[in-house]
């Protein structure tokens, strides 16, 4: 309860700081190549309120904000920017939460399998892999697989076609999840390795359970620990991988519309964006928080 | 035990001198230049002849100079940025630790709100709202990457803070700025050069993020990021537009990385607290 109070002000931070770097912007969001006559952009500067002063305007986002209201896109005249996001988020989150789950299921297992196999070729090939994953990024990846699986080999879709089905979204999904699986096969690996040394892993071997029940019943819970704690900054990654993929795949989700907006110049956008992103991001720590109290007694206490 | 007795730190390294030395004297070797646009040549594949040994991109360009410019370009971004990240940090983590108590813990709590932050946006707002300027680059980025620097020297100085120089040199009346800068600092390097070197790729993957959107370095400007980007629109004909600048990317992260890593088992960071 303590830790939801403690987002509050870490969002109000945000928002205000996002709304700040916005505004002191040089130039208007109106500016055209052809010069407006001054009584027109008077009036364009009214109905969107930029005639007020700075912190009139702040209130008046805090209290839109307050109703889910984040204002009027500057440039998708006819839409909110709340509706802009509305209709584009579904499709991230589809992508995002496929891919995490892909990071966690391959990350786990392939962490696990490394360290039962410790020193062994297998784990050194998942080391080496996980050394890879996590150096290159997303952008290099997309387009290399891209180049690959679906232009040299016809095997996937390279892009976004409403015929291609589900094949489409392997992928982006795929990419999405390379650098998360190969993040979470280390640390996966390294607390396996450390939970498996412990006593009552010696105690449960002794009273001759096998190696796979063993980890199962006793040392994946713990193990996962740190997995867990890594949820936040994995999420994170994921949504600004998002950007980039849905970018290359050309998909019409969220994070395409962040790049658009930025390089269109949509500033209620892109700052409608980030505030939803940091929401996002802030509550789902705090998630991950209670969730890694109800899993972990000790933490509880502290 | 030699620095250079480490293999990572051999290898990596090794490859990290190559590619700077061949982005240093490349261009400067090379008859063509990074501007010189020619429609007779457009998106030709990587040939001896005359030395293009990268191709052209599709406005005729020799990409041999574009690549070997766009590893300056990001290599030069990763260090400036990296070295700001570090003037931050350092500053902000060996104060934190040095003062100590409530003033400490508020600064920590203030690093693990920004940690909570997705930082990678406010770098793309920031980039919208004051246009594309190379310096804003290196202090968007420096900004973003100083939090772990800021926690490890905290913790660092924390510990050094106790010992018993520290307890002298306050004895004979040392000013707590002079004790920062004179007797704290230099125990701080080896710690604070390995997470430099490790803040580096993560400096290089910001840089290149932005590029490849659209959002950094602008043409005819160039870095790998921004290289790769033009890669992906041509690579059904002109796949190594694509593979050379992405391979090169993915070989300097990786090196960096191993670098880091080589660095940390040398100065072995968890026995020095």
């Amino acid at each position: 309860m303590l830790r939801a109070l403690g987002a509050i002000p870490t969002l109000l931070l945000v928002i205000v700081l996002a709304f700040l770097m916005v505004h002191a912007a040089p130039g208007g969001p109106f500016d055209y190549e052809r010069v407006l006559p001054a009584d027109v952009e008077a009036n364009i500067a009214r109905a969107y309120n930029l005639d007020e002063p700075l912190p009139k305007q702040l209130l008046r986002y805090l209290a839109g904000l307050a109703q889910g209201d984040l204002g009027p896109s500057y440039r998708y005249r006819d839409h909110t920017v709340s509706e802009l996001i509305g209709a584009a988020f579904p499709l991230s989150l589809k992508l995002g939460a496929m891919a995490m789950a892909l990071a966690i299921i391959v990350g786990a297992g392939a962490g696990t399998l490394a360290a039962l196999r410790q020193g062994t070729y297998l784990d050194r090939v998942v080391m080496a892999f996980s050394m890879t994953g996590i150096s290159i990024p997303v952008f290099v990846v997309a387009p290399v697989l891209v180049l690959f699986l679906a232009v040299k080999l016809p095997w996937l879709p390279a892009g976004w076609s409403s015929s291609s089905g589900v094949s489409r979204m392997v992928l982006p999904v795929v990419t999405l999840a390379l650098p998360q699986i190969a993040y979470i096969a280390r640390l996966t690996r390294a607390s396996m390795i450390d939970v498996l040394g412990r006593d009552f892993i010696r105690t449960a071997r002794a009273q001759g359970l096998g190696t796979w029940t063993v980890v199962r019943l006793h040392a994946l819970k713990p193990a996962m620990l740190p997995v867990l704690s890594y949820m936040g900054p994995a999420i994170a990654a994921i949504l600004t991988g998002s950007v980039v993929v849905e970018e290359i795949f050309g998909i019409p989700g969220l994070g395409q519309f962040f790049v658009r907006g930025a390089l269109n110049r949509d500033y209620t956008l892109v700052l409608g964006i980030v505030v939803f992103y940091a929401t996002l991001i802030v509550s789902l720590n705090l998630i991950v928080d209670i969730l890694y109290g109800a899993i972990d007694p000790r933490v509880r206490y502290r | 035990m030699s620095l250079f007795e480490n293999r990572s730190i051999r290898i990596s390294g090794g490859i990290l001198l190559t590619v700077a030395a061949c982005a240093l004297a490349g261009p400067w070797i090379s008859p063509h230049d990074y501007l010189t646009t020619d429609f007779n040549r457009q998106l030709l594949s990587p040939t001896m002849t005359g030395g293009q040994i990268f191709g052209t991109d599709d406005l005729g360009r020799d990409l041999f100079v574009r690549t070997m410019l766009g590893i300056r370009v990001t290599l030069l971004v990763a260090i400036v940025a990296s070295l700001v990240s570090l003037v931050i940090g350092v500053a902000y983590g060996a104060i934190a630790g040095f003062v100590g108590g409530r003033v400490d813990a508020v600064m920590m709590r203030f690093v693990d709100t920004l940690y909570a932050l997705p930082f990678i946006f406010f770098v793309i707002l920031l980039m919208v709202a004051f246009e594309r300027n190379f310096l804003l680059i290196f202090v968007a980025i420096g900004a973003v990457n100083w939090l772990d620097m800021a926690r490890i020297v905290r913790g660092q100085t924390l510990s050094l803070r106790e010992r018993e120089f520290v307890d002298a040199a306050r004895l004979t009346g040392v000013s707590t700025a002079r004790i920062l800068l004179r007797h704290i600092a230099p125990n701080l390097i080896g710690i604070v050069v390995v997470y430099v070197t490790l803040t580096i790729p993560q400096a290089i993957l910001v840089e290149s993020f932005l590029s490849f959107l659209g959002l950094g370095i602008q043409e005819p400007q160039t870095s790998l990021g921004a290289l790769v980007d033009a890669g992906v629109n041509q690579m059904e004909g002109a796949p190594w537009a694509l593979l050379i600048p992405a391979g090169l990317l993915a070989l300097i992260l990786l090196c960096f990385n191993f670098l880091g890593d080589g660095l940390r088992d040398f100065f072995d960071v968890r026995h020095t607290n």
